[in-house]
């Protein structure tokens, strides 16, 4: 697998870690402009520590669903192309604002990804790639839904958390039903579980039928 | 409302001067569209940009405008809004017992068999009125009823809004108590900006103040009182609970108002004080 122009593998520490290059944000180390992307904090740095084939090559177009106060988006912002980030709470919204100011290629939108009509006059069609971590119920419905701004050959990044769907059921149960949904849009390439970086959630590359 | 509100097809810079940012500010906020468009290529052929990578700065701009506008205007309101319910809720609650009592005193004198409070009131207000004061009584009693049911519905707002405004303190208060001590403190940001203590005692002022005339022990809880960790502690060790309790409560609300993401492991943190203070009795 083959990581995206613009992320790399740099030394932090005597350790080889992720990292990408930009304004730093939320206090990571930075070591000769590449700031660590730690793969604890970010679901999509935890695929590319598995080594997930995320399509992502580097200067892409991305439609974020569930920036929250934007650690990740930070990352993707510094190696992707345009960026709209959608994030439906004002409040971590404040954090991404912050974010976004120090990236001229990075749109915060505070909008309900479950309703892609209040973003669609905004959101260009033909991504590249939607990246997609919401801690909603019915993540696999957001991606149905947001299937319309995807190129045909774009590629859907998400990571799905067990916990969000029902606390109480088992997780492999909820990924069955969540990977069934998203099937009826989208053809799954590829699943990892991202445990222990992060607890009781899946990683899903999948692509537009 | 934009004008071109009404039309579903367009893109947010459609009828925006270039260099308008409100109004492209307010179409990014109001706009809608039932499908995405190459908007970058439309804008450039509609002459709102010379080239992409200027619509991009537009964009950029604009989006950054509307999501500062949107964040400050939805947060000033929330937890106001908040306060103004718990608030109505309390007011509502107390005028339907206080009038449940007067109707109960009343029917007592006309009907038989009638119970008190407001089922007591509930079951006159059922009642079919044979003479004018059974009409008067019977229709205060339907006030009753519908204050009560209104009460209800405030509390369900409360319910259903206060872990938006504020998500952590809401997990661990529950979101009643929570949204009275926003109310009590005046704001999430005021309640934020409170030390542990002051937070432990909001709502026992009045014993506060009497303690410090000299006049009474030292109060322990106000309004957290209400709170299970609190009152299903024994008297033995209620300060400390109130005092744990308070403690988080307090970075709950910090971290609502900082940074508003759900941290959900405080919930296991106070779980486990509140076990470790109820079982040194047992030691």
């Amino acid at each position: 697998m083959t990581l995206p122009d613009g992320v790399e593998r740099r030394e932090f520490d005597d350790e080889e870690r992720l990292a990408t290059r930009g304004q730093p944000v939320y206090g990571e180390p930075v070591v000769d402009g590449w700031r660590l992307w730690d793969a604890r904090r970010s679901k999509l740095a935890a695929m590319f520590e598995r080594e997930v084939e995320t399509g992502l090559s580097g200067g892409d177009t991305v439609l974020y669903l569930g920036a929250a106060s934007g650690t990740t988006v930070s990352h993707v912002a510094d190696f992707a192309g345009p960026t709209y980030a959608v994030e439906f709470a004002p409040r971590p919204v404040r954090d991404l604002l912050d974010v976004a100011d120090s990236r001229a290629r990075l749109f915060p939108l505070l909008a309900d990804a479950r309703r892609p009509e209040t973003y669609a006059h905004v959101v260009e069609s033909g991504v590249d790639a939607i990246v997609q971590d919401v801690a909603t119920r019915g993540q696999a419905t957001v991606a149905v839904r947001n299937r319309q701004f995807l190129a045909d050959d774009g590629r859907l990044i998400a990571a799905i958390k067990a916990r969000s769907e029902d606390v109480t059921a088992n997780p492999d149960a909820v990924f069955e039903d969540a990977l069934d949904e998203l099937r009826s849009a989208y053809e799954v390439l590829e699943t990892t579980r991202l445990d222990p970086l992060h607890e009781d959630h899946l990683g899903v590359v999948a692509r537009p039928r | 409302m934009t004008e071109n509100s009404g039309r579903r097809d367009a893109g947010w810079f459609v009828d925006v001067d270039s260099g308008d940012v409100d109004a492209a500010s307010d179409s990014i906020v109001d706009g809608s569209a039932d499908a995405p468009q190459d908007w970058p290529q439309l804008a450039v052929d509609a002459g709102f940009a010379q080239s992409p990578d200027e619509y991009y700065d537009r964009l950029h701009e604009a989006t950054i405008h509307a999501a500062r506008r949107q964040v400050q205007e939805r947060e000033r309101a929330d937890d106001q809004q908040l306060k103004h319910a718990i608030q109505a809720m309390d007011d509502c609650e107390a005028r339907a017992n206080e009038l449940a009592e007067r109707v109960v005193e009343w029917a007592g004198t006309l009907f038989e068999d009638v119970e008190t409070g407001i089922e007591g009131a509930r079951a006159v207000a059922d009642r079919e009125p044979s003479s004018p004061p059974e009409e008067r009584v019977v229709a205060l009693a339907e006030r009753v009823v519908d204050l009560d049911d209104e009460a209800t519905n405030l509390r369900a707002f409360v319910e259903q809004s206060a872990p938006a405004v504020a998500p952590n303190l809401s997990a661990l208060a529950g979101p009643v108590l929570a949204a009275r001590l926003i109310s009590l403190a005046g704001g999430l940001e005021d309640l934020a900006k409170l030390p542990s203590g002051t937070v432990q005692l909001l709502g026992a002022e009045d014993a506060l103040f009497a303690h410090l005339r000299g006049q009474a022990p030292s109060p322990k809880h106000g309004v957290i009182y209400t709170h299970e960790y609190v009152h299903g502690t024994d008297r033995e060790h209620r300060g400390s609970a109130a005092r744990a309790l308070a403690g988080k409560l307090t970075i709950a609300a910090r971290i609502d108002h900082y940074s508003g993401e759900r941290r959900p492991e405080l919930d296991a943190e106070l779980e486990d004080r509140i076990a470790r203070i109820r079982s040194r009795g047992d030691q």
